[in-house]
């Protein structure tokens, strides 16, 4: 099973991707509408529309071309049909992507209408399609295999079951030279110490931490605390009653190997092994910041069932809550409520979850992806001008 | 074997169990079913130890059980670390969540 052949698409850049979608990708708010009017005319594009883009400036404006830039130059994306109200920042956007050495087509609406832009897109889209199409898989290692862990509607079984099951597969991963992210910034309130304490050198530590504090900061300048938010109503419906205790369960998913790195929002990992990034712990931001830096494949432990999938990076949920894994179970991907009652171990666990990993890098779909779930959700740092 | 499938047991079960506590020194565990009132069997992630703890109340799948008595303002400690603090006296065997504890780092207003 440890040696099981792992396919993937080597892309232009030499990046190894799991799916080999080709995506019509939004710009700005306004240009949903022709992105999902060209993915109805070509029923296998795969539309991404958001809810930003327009009017944003500085950092924020950075991170969401960041965010748009990586999420079609994530290795899992074979093409893109880049579309904006207007040219420069669809440019922008566009030859961003291009630069990874993938076709990309772009399309602005101003001076043509949305109907002249899905006609033409929706012909530019099908030969982009019909071209990915004959990419093949090919052999690849573990470590070329970028993954991303976090959890959602966490209760004590994640703690006890579904995070360390998936600790395992990320110590196997880094054993293997594999990269894997991590984030939730917030999260980790009252573990951060121990966080902090596995960080490789002072530099990273002090990255870390500048991060942590920073967020921190963000809560204390609001005026408010995050009662009533951290823990959310689900995870206190669960079982969990402060922030510190939901900590100790996050950090229970991210294995025992050292913090390579500290990274920005959307910032690609340079360094092979865990990678912190700083990012919200809401679940459909945080795996589209870990998406647009690169990783092909999510392992999103939960308690008391979050279905959040991705359009472009396949999410594998795991539970240890048997409620969940009965009540929810066409969004479950691997139960190991097993665990809660001594069944089996942590080790044949992590087994099972690694098996399933290794599948669904072959190609076996998840569960999000059947049931079309694909949010997408841009992290806005501050209000628009 | 499909992925929802259990795993075949790795020992005989016993007694059904009702709680896992993370580390020997935990002032609270983790019921694994919906326990009632009365006695029950507790095991600990860490360590072979196994025991008999007293339930005072019904305790729901995945609710804390006091495993020792706490009283107002001591720390709560689960995975072997602090995760809040009482808000007033908790006697073993209670219910443990928000009711009667509060993180000691987002200060709450009650």
């Amino acid at each position: 099973m440890a040696n099981a052949e792992l396919t993937g698409y080597r892309r232009a850049d030499g990046r190894v991707g799991i799916r080999n979608h080709v995506i019509v990708l939004a710009v700005d708010d306004l240009s949903n509408a022709a992105v999902e009017g060209i993915a109805r005319l070509v029923p296998g594009l795969l539309a991404i529309p958001h809810a930003y883009g327009r009017l944003q400036f500085g950092e924020d404006l950075e991170l969401t071309f960041r965010t748009l830039i990586g999420t079609g130059a994530n290795p899992n994306v074979a093409a893109a049909v880049v579309v904006g109200i207007e040219p420069t920042w669809t440019d922008r956007v566009a030859d961003g992507i291009a630069a990874t050495g993938k076709p990309v087509a772009r399309l602005s609406i101003e001076r043509h209408g949305d109907l002249a832009v899905i006609a033409e897109g929706a012909r530019l889209g099908a030969r982009l399609l019909q071209d990915a199409s004959e990419l093949t898989r090919e052999s690849v290692s573990r470590a070329e295999v970028m993954l991303s862990i976090k959890c959602g509607e966490s209760d004590t079984t994640s703690g006890l079951g579904a995070n360390p099951t998936v600790s395992e597969v990320v110590d196997r991963t880094v054993g293997a030279d594999g990269t894997v992210l991590f984030g939730e910034t917030t999260e980790l309130t009252g573990g951060e110490h121990l966080i902090a304490a596995r960080c490789i050198d002072d530099e990273v530590r002090s990255k870390f931490q500048g991060f942590f504090d920073d967020y921190l900061q963000t809560v204390v300048a609001a005026g408010v605390d995050l009662l009533g938010s951290q823990p959310t109503q689900g995870n206190i419906r669960g079982g969990l009653s402060t922030i510190e205790e939901k900590a100790m369960g996050n950090i229970s998913k991210t294995g025992t190997v050292p913090v390579v790195d500290a990274l920005g929002p959307a910032c690609p990992p340079t360094r092979p092994g865990l990678n912190f990034m700083d990012t919200s712990s809401a679940a459909a931001e945080c795996v589209t910041l870990m998406a647009a830096a690169g990783a092909v494949l999510h392992l999103f432990p939960t308690g008391q069932g979050n279905i959040i999938g991705h359009p472009i990076e396949p999410v594998i949920k795991i539970t240890a809550n048997p409620l969940t894994a009965r009540t929810m179970a066409e969004h479950v991907d691997l139960d190991v409520s097993g665990l809660l009652t001594q069944e089996y171990n942590l080790r044949e666990a992590g087994d099972r979850l690694m098996a399933l990993v290794d599948r669904t890098i072959n190609g076996r779909l998840t569960a999000a992806e059947t049931l079309g779930h694909r949010e997408y959700v841009i992290t806005k740092l501050y209000r628009s001008a | 074997m499909t992925d929802k499938e259990s795993a075949s047991p790795t020992e005989a079960a016993g007694e059904e169990l009702g709680f896992l506590a993370h580390e020997p020194g935990d002032s609270v565990a983790v019921a694994v079913r919906d326990v009632e009132p009365g006695t029950a069997q507790m095991a600990v992630l860490t360590s072979p130890e196994r025991r008999e703890v007293r339930v005072n109340e019904p305790i729901p799948l995945g609710h804390k059980v006091a495993l020792t008595d706490l009283s107002e303002g001591q720390a709560v400690i689960e995975y072997g670390e602090t995760i809040g603090a009482a808000r007033r006296a908790i006697a073993t065997g209670d219910l443990v969540h928000v009711h009667n504890i509060r993180s000691t780092r987002w200060q709450t207003q009650s």
